[in-house]
């Protein structure tokens, strides 16, 4: 089975993000004084082939700890989807 | 006496790392491939240089953590070999948990490119022994992920260990955040591990070791690096 | 398809078939479409070009190839060229910049050079627009973004602002590159039988017809343009440049070529018309980012980070083994053959078979009507207008230092890694850059300028002034110049008037460069940047070359040291007319510049050079835009010490102190070496006019300056 894996990698509570601050700033001088909170991350597309959405997951979890995320500073979030 | 500096896909320091070592300091230096499973055999110093080793896409140094070399400069490390990673290489270390932390972002988003005045924190170190404790030296920075950071707990555990060897600092001899080019926590420009044998650091030694170029206090690591490894300095 | 279509003009499409003796096919009028736009054809500039002086005896190998390249001593050579992507940055200004800096970079790297330093020209509009804080902003970042990753340093550079800029912001790309001079890549020196070798990205749309997008005036619809923009992969750049060097070092090319306008088809056709080969090339064995991509556009993507090589069959495992080491794709896709023949196949199919010296060599030149504007006589004529200056000269001074192409750039600068390679002796901010060659341990200095304001007055006195005020700051530092390269910035060339600032402004640099031995080695046009009517103003951009040999060291600005004494070498009465003083502080060019003078510039070069390697002074700074007034505080400022400066003559001060151009130069020479200073330069106009010394700038009845003000204002703080 073909599964596409979309991790969603964003900054933890407590590191400073420095582009979410600054599109706040922006943000606030274009007129949205609604605006609170930025944060930016960034999102990571992953198309594999598994037996299971369980085996699928497991695998993309262990990508998130053996490269795609630093666990320091970051948490990943992983949402998943058969393909055929 | 042997130096190894680390080429990585993207490195783009590898080549001036090599001529400060070899031309400027007499330490004979090779350069070993990334994709090499093992060290040259009579490795002393291990340099990972700077550069932006695969594109510093999705995080700077995090590809070049995973390389297959890393595996022996982690060995190396562990049987108390000296490693420097300088920009680049500092980024490749915190990655492959050689040393902690994290390099973010400079907090004005740009890349900087400019001379620094370090504060030299420590010269008990392999690194540093030639400078007198205090010593003000001018390296220059060029990155866009130099912000050093670390949680409230561990910073205050790193800073309790000494570990902190180059601080950002001003012409009046005061160091810390508020000099930071780059928002760098606490002003930390390079730290060493616990044993004192891994250090990183983000400005570049090298841009500062010959007069026709501007500088030479980067000088001072190259000889403190070699008298230790002559056994001088221990 | 219709001719027109692709862009070609009647009497082109004439040619094409009389040539081939039928009508092209659909694949092969694309091909030429684009092959003879004006930017890969060079059709309305070729003629013009003709009178460059391409020969001298620092020259290895001049126009022609990719870049030209001339004697650095000892056994090495210096590749250089200077690049437009203008286009491309007025669109998407990051990548816009950052594919034009991949792009000169391969040039370059196409030499067998590595590329060792660049520089950029930056032309902006109105600097309080939002629409130049936007391309600005991009241009500088892209620049940044692909030459700090790709590790080669940009040492220094030209900005300007002006309105006429506002849509149309140029980008200009510089580069040079080291090779040993008998390992030159040469792309005249494929043979048959040896096999085409596609090395680095993958091919994709990207792209697709950029050249001929650079070739017409920008739409107000300029947002559908974007996909023709290329999305530049410095990491990659930064592997095929590793690769080729490599590849290189071991003798595994034959012949090489980079891969920019036009893609495959340009730089193969190129290696084939001037090897004097043929060449079929399989374009399924091209590795594809994209499916179902026609013949046509696998032949025209301008896909970035690629080079061709020319291979000899024995080194063709070799050369796979490299593009494996270094992560990239690496495909034979075609072979040489005898004869003539330019042969794209596609799943065994025949889409194109052209003379490959017709492609890239037949399109006929057109010479453009020329027409003296017929309001120049109106703005030429000019008497000075002090009106709205009191006396005083510390208030223009300030304004001037504080104006936008004056001040300090450092939040242009500090964004570009300006030291990698550890080569840097003379780094952005100063009249010229200087790096040192490890190899034979001489140093390269390098300027880049441009004169729009003089040129927009009188091209071709412009052009003459912006060629020898490009050499200059060479000689003032000890530098002796190779050559020059140049990137031809200018309008439509189908509006008479335009042309014939063109076609003047070309003559003068011309001249300059015949009358002092400068050769051209090579350089680029790039016509067409005006939108809606509103054109750039014509910007020749100039850069030279030199070289200080081993022993001397380089005479450089800011090290004013107290009690010297300042000397002007050069004429006191310059001219305001295409002056900072009267475009910026006046708000219109009128006027003339100054008439050339060869004699003054020999004269010159002959003094400069002497007090440069005899050491005579401590500082010396060549007069560049602000004239006097503007070198004395820069001095004054980097020194960190002030001056006392006394001069009285029947010039009037604003003149005197404002006026630009002409061989001239700010010495600041130790006592004990002022008989040496007056035995030097005597023949020549010099004059004593002051004393360095103080924390304050002194100007003849001005208010004195300190030093802090100065700086304040230069540095925007």
């Amino acid at each position: 089975m073909k599964f596409r894996a979309r991790i969603l990698v964003s900054l933890k509570e407590g590191v400073l993000d420095t582009q979410g601050k600054a599109v706040l700033v922006s943000l606030k001088n274009l007129g949205f004084d609604v605006v609170e909170e930025v944060r930016i991350g960034k999102s990571i597309e992953i198309v594999l082939s598994a037996g299971s959405a369980e085996e699928a997951e497991k695998k993309v979890e262990s990508m998130c700890e053996a490269l795609l995320v630093n666990p320091l500073i970051e948490t990943g979030r992983v949402s998943l989807e058969a393909i055929g | 006496m042997n130096a190894s500096v680390v080429v990585f896909p993207g490195s783009n320091c590898d080549r001036d790392v090599l001529y400060a070592l070899g031309k400027i300091a007499g330490i004979p230096a090779v350069p070993v491939w990334h994709k090499d499973p093992v060290l040259p055999e009579d490795t002393d110093l291990v340099v990972l240089p700077g550069g932006f080793s695969y594109g510093d896409y999705l995080r700077c140094g995090a590809m070049a953590a995973r390389s297959p070399i890393i595996q022996a400069v982690r060995e190396h490390a562990r049987r108390g070999g000296l490693v420097l990673g300088i920009c680049n290489g500092f980024q490749v270390l915190t990655e492959a948990g050689l040393l902690p932390g994290a390099l973010l972002a400079n907090s004005n988003l740009e890349f900087i490119c400019s001379p620094c005045l370090l504060k030299v924190e420590r010269s008990d170190t392999p690194f540093t022994n030639a400078y007198p404790e205090g010593t003000l030296v001018q390296f220059p920075i060029a990155h866009h992920e130099g912000l050093y950071f670390l949680p409230e707990r561990e910073l205050q555990k790193l800073e309790d260990n000494r570990q902190v060897v180059f601080r950002y600092a001003a012409a009046d001899g005061s160091a810390g955040a508020q000099h930071s080019p780059n928002g760098s926590l606490n002003g930390i420009a390079g730290i060493v591990n616990s044993s004192g044998n891994v250090l990183g650091l983000m400005p570049h030694p090298e841009r500062a070791s010959e007069k026709l170029l501007g500088g030479t206090d980067g000088l001072g690591m190259w000889y403190s690096i070699k008298s230790w490894l002559e056994g001088g300095a221990r | 398809m219709d001719y027109r279509k692709a862009g070609l003009r009647p009497h082109e499409y004439e040619t094409i078939r009389r040539e081939l003796g039928r009508d092209p096919n659909e694949t092969e009028l694309r091909i030429f479409g684009v092959m003879w736009s004006e930017h890969c054809s060079y059709k309305s500039s070729r003629p013009l070009l003709k009178l460059f002086p391409k020969e001298g005896p620092s020259v290895l190998k001049g126009v022609g190839e990719n870049a030209g390249v001339v004697d650095a001593g000892g056994g090495w050579g210096l590749a250089f060229k200077v690049e437009s992507h203008n286009h491309p940055s007025a669109v998407e200004p990051y990548q816009g910049a950052a594919t034009g800096v991949g792009g000169i970079i391969r040039d370059i790297l196409a030499m067998g050079a590595r590329p060792i330093a660049s520089l950029d020209g930056l032309f902006f509009g109105r600097p309080d627009s939002p629409k130049t804080r936007f391309l600005s902003n991009g241009i500088v970042k892209g620049v940044g973004g692909y030459g700090n990753c790709v590790g080669v340093p940009t040492v220094g550079g030209k900005t300007l602002y002006d309105e006429r800029y506002e849509d149309n912001p140029l980008l200009n790309a510089f580069c040079i590159g080291l090779v040993a001079s008998d390992s030159i890549v040469s792309s005249q020196t494929a043979e048959p039988g040896n096999l085409v070798v596609l090395l680095g990205s993958k091919t994709g749309r990207d792209g697709i017809g950029g050249a001929a997008f650079a070739s017409v005036e920008l739409g107000e619809d300029t947002k559908a343009s974007r996909p023709q923009v290329q999305i530049g992969d410095p990491f990659v750049e930064k592997l095929l440049i590793e690769a080729c060097l490599e590849a290189l070092e071991k003798g595994l090319v034959t012949s090489m070529q980079d891969m920019g306008a036009a893609g495959i088809t340009s730089s193969a056709s190129e290696i084939a018309a001037k090897s004097g080969v043929g060449m079929i090339l399989d374009l399924d064995l091209v590795p594809l980012r994209e499916e179902n991509m026609a013949a046509w556009e696998i032949a025209l993507s301008e896909s970035q980070e690629r080079m061709l090589l020319i291979v000899r069959p024995e080194n063709l495992d070799a050369v796979l083994s490299l593009g494996q080491k270094w992560d990239l794709d690496c495909a034979v896709i075609g072979k040489t053959v005898e004869g003539n023949r330019f042969i794209l196949r596609k799943e065994g199919e025949v889409f194109a078979d052209l003379p490959a010296s017709l492609i890239g060599g037949g399109c006929p030149e057109i010479h453009w009507p020329a027409e003296r504007p017929k309001d120049l006589d109106q703005r030429q004529s000019f008497e000075f207008e002090p009106s709205g200056f009191p006396g005083d000269l510390s208030q223009p001074l300030l304004r001037l230092l504080a104006s936008p192409s004056l001040k300090e750039k450092s939040w242009i600068t500090r964004q570009y890694d300006s030291m990698v390679q550890v080569n840097t002796v003379q780094g952005p901010g100063a009249p010229l850059s200087l790096i040192r060659i490890k190899e034979n341990g001489n140093l390269v200095a390098m300027t880049m300028e441009a004169l729009p304001w003089a040129c927009s007055l009188d091209p071709y006195r412009g052009g003459y002034e912006t060629m020898a005020r490009s050499l200059r700051p060479l000689w003032v530092a000890g530098a002796r110049h190779l050559g020059m390269t140049n990137c031809l910035n200018f309008p439509s060339p189908e509006n008479p008037e335009q042309f014939w600032e063109f076609s003047e402004a070309v003559r003068g640099l011309a001249d300059c460069c015949k009358d002092l031995s400068c050769p051209v080695v090579s350089g680029n046009v790039s016509l067409y940047n005006e939108s809606a009517g509103r054109a750039i103003l014509p910007t020749p951009l100039v850069c030279s070359v030199g070289i200080l040999p081993v022993s001397g060291f380089p005479l450089l600005p800011g090290k004013w040291k107290e009690g010297d004494f300042l000397f002007l070498a050069g004429i006191e009465n310059a001219s305001i007319p295409g002056s900072h003083f009267q475009a910026v502080l006046q708000g219109r060019l009128v006027g003339r510049p100054l008439p050339p003078s060869p004699e003054m510039e020999t004269g010159f070069m002959e003094r400069a050079l002497q007090t440069a390697s005899r050491q005579i002074a401590d500082s010396a700074v060549p007069l560049l835009g602000g004239g006097l007034g503007i070198a004395l505080g820069k001095e004054a400022i980097a020194s960190g010490v002030g001056a006392q400066i006394d001069l009285q003559i029947p010039t009037h001060p604003l003149a005197l102190f404002f006026a630009e151009g002409g061989a001239r130069a700010l010495y600041a020479v130790p006592e004990a070496r002022v008989p040496e200073f007056i035995r030097t330069w005597t023949g020549f106009p010099f004059r004593m006019i002051g004393r360095v010394g103080g924390d304050c700038l002194c100007l003849p009845q001005s208010e004195p300056i300190p030093l802090q003000i100065l700086s304040n204002a230069w540095k925007g703080a």
